[in-house]
């Protein structure tokens, strides 16, 4: 019986990525049939070089590689220090340091929104990859929070050993706190890496010219210029969602430790 | 063990302070600096390129007396967070529940239910903008099937914010293994002792199950309400919030006054009005949890 209902469910939840591939391999002509036809007669593969040819989505994937890694890196040097701090170190202030931090979760970045933009445009670095890379190189609430967690499991009795082994802080970090932390780390990677890659407000709003364009917003320029084929627009949109399919299904552990850390022992 | 005074304590000191420097850095260039310029700004009428002009408490007079758009966007983006926040949390709880009988499969079940959760942004909005098409699209190519024409869905005022809704309910595997982790972290004691005194299973679902997991389930009403209020992505690439501003959500709006009209003053009066809105809902739902959220001692203390 719940066999039943579970196979149902999923179901549902699958046939939208169906419909997205079914289409994404046809031709404009079947695309507009009715009743569709799931399994296209021949398989339009072109559909994907098409994309390639109209638009430069090479281009986009490059400029979207080049922010992910860097926001990737970034989050996880910069998170990783600062709840090593919190969790590992003792020193006055930091209980209110962290409430305030936990506290700025609440903030809506829109707040803080404007005036960075005109920060940055003060400074000239509007349509740079700077307004959207440096933040993430100054830790941030959510993430460090989650490794906050993370390390606090960690039994501190590691901490005095290496100290007394003559450890600095940075060499307990190193090499004791971070070598134990690769799932938590993972996680971090992960979430950071589906965050930027699928990051649209703030390419929008900083990246103008098409040159630096990345896959969000080619994918909306796509749409501006051909609205009505769906074929090449769903096969566009389904390259955009293949590096983040391919990575949960190779990272799901990752994944599901992460969500649980945040979401069960905060 | 080591004494508080000692060389090791005080590079200890230093070294916090050191360690959680990147954080205080960015906390100060990019939320407390701009907290207080956009605080200023609410109170001038800004168009970036030329000097910021005090016009005093006007653009909050105009947000909150004189805009019917701002009402709009508030009635709107209400209505898509309570309407979806709560279906989400059931739906995904009943999955959690089916999952959680020691079923077989789980791990296949699981991949399934979650993996779309995990995907979102331009794409996801643009295969959604399909699903709902009018003439072509899978559910009205389904309904005509059977000679039902079906409404234009994004393209009809009186669907499109159902249609939204309808949308989200495609992640609801997020929640899903948080709350099968609360689930598996119920003591099985608690299930003998009720067993012991004959109760049923509906009865350990309502004594049992559900006040221990009560506290995922809060965390999980809070972050989901406060994300809701944020949506921006769907509504500029499948509605661009209309038809007839059905679709005009809170964000949407705040960004086409800041990055189109280049109104950042009364932009940033649209940011508070958010952060307040935000802040006294989420102040709601934490004095409500008194009521019905349950914190067994081992779980409060962490």
């Amino acid at each position: 019986m719940s066999h039943l209902v579970l196979v149902a469910g999923g179901f549902f939840l699958m046939i939208p990525l169906a419909w997205m591939l079914s289409t994404s391999l046809k031709s404009l002509g079947t695309v507009m049939s009715l009743p569709p036809e799931w399994i296209p007669r021949t398989f339009h593969w072109e559909n994907y070089a098409d994309i390639f040819r109209l638009v430069p989505f090479g281009k986009y994937v490059w400029n979207t590689v080049v922010i992910t890694l860097l926001d990737v890196v970034g989050k996880i040097v910069s998170c990783s220090l600062v709840a090593f701090a919190f969790a590992r170190l003792r020193w006055r202030g930091r209980e209110a340091m962290f409430l305030i931090m936990l506290a700025t979760m609440m903030l809506p970045p829109q707040v803080t929104m404007i005036p960075q933009f005109v920060v940055f445009k003060h400074m000239e670095l509007i349509d740079t990859i700077v307004p959207l890379v440096l933040p993430n190189w100054l830790g941030g609430p959510f993430l460090t929070f989650l490794l906050r967690q993370f390390f606090m499991s960690i039994p501190l009795d590691l901490d005095d050993a290496a100290r007394i082994d003559g450890a600095s802080n940075f060499g307990i970090y190193w090499r004791v706190v971070l070598p134990l932390s690769k799932p938590a780390l993972a996680a971090v990677a992960i979430f950071m890496f589906n965050g930027s890659w699928n990051d649209f407000f703030g390419p929008l709003i900083y990246l103008h010219s098409r040159d630096k364009y990345t896959i969000a917003l080619g994918l909306r320029s796509f749409q501006d210029q051909n609205y009505t084929e769906w074929h090449l627009l769903m096969a566009a949109s389904l390259v955009a969602m293949l590096p983040v399919v391919l990575i949960f299904f190779f990272a799901q552990k990752y994944f599901i430790q992460g969500i649980v850390f945040t979401g069960v022992k905060g | 063990m080591i004494p508080p005074s000692s060389p090791m304590r005080r590079r200890e000191e230093r070294d916090g302070w050191l360690f959680a420097s990147p954080w205080l850095l960015g906390f100060l260039l990019f939320t407390v600096g701009p907290m207080i310029a956009s605080a200023f700004f609410a109170f001038t009428e800004y168009d970036v390129l030329t000097q910021p002009k005090w016009v005093g408490w006007a653009n909050f007079d105009k947000a909150l007396t004189d805009d019917p758009k701002v009402g709009q966007a508030l009635k709107v983006t209400s209505i898509y967070a309570v309407v979806s926040v709560p279906l989400q949390i059931l739906l995904g709880l009943c999955v959690a529940l089916l999952l959680n009988t020691r079923i077989r499969g789980l791990q296949f079940y699981r991949t399934v239910y979650y993996l779309p959760s995990v995907l979102s942004g331009v794409a996801v909005a643009l295969l959604w903008r399909w699903i709902y098409a009018p003439n072509f699209g899978l559910i009205n190519s389904f309904l005509a099937r059977f000679d039902i024409v079906g409404p234009g869905w994004l393209g009809d005022k009186d669907w499109a914010l159902t249609s939204m809704i309808g949308m989200s309910l495609w992640h609801v595997g997020g929640g899903i293994v948080i709350y099968l982790a609360g689930l598996q972290g119920v003591p099985s004691e608690l299930y003998e002792a009720v067993r012991v005194d004959g109760a049923g299973r509906g009865a350990a679902f309502w004594h049992i199950t559900l006040p221990m997991i009560t506290p995922v389930l809060f965390y999980n009403l809070v972050i989901g309400i406060i994300t809701a209020l944020q949506i921006f992505t769907q509504a500029l690439i499948m509605t661009n919030g209309g038809p007839h501003e059905a679709t005009l959500f809170i964000v949407l709006y705040l960004y086409r006054n800041a990055f189109q009209f280049f109104k950042m003053g009364y932009a940033s009066v649209l940011a508070w009005i958010l952060f307040g809105y935000i802040l006294v809902l989420t102040l709601l739902v934490y004095r409500s949890s008194g009521f019905w959220v349950f914190y067994a001692g081992e779980l409060k203390s962490r």
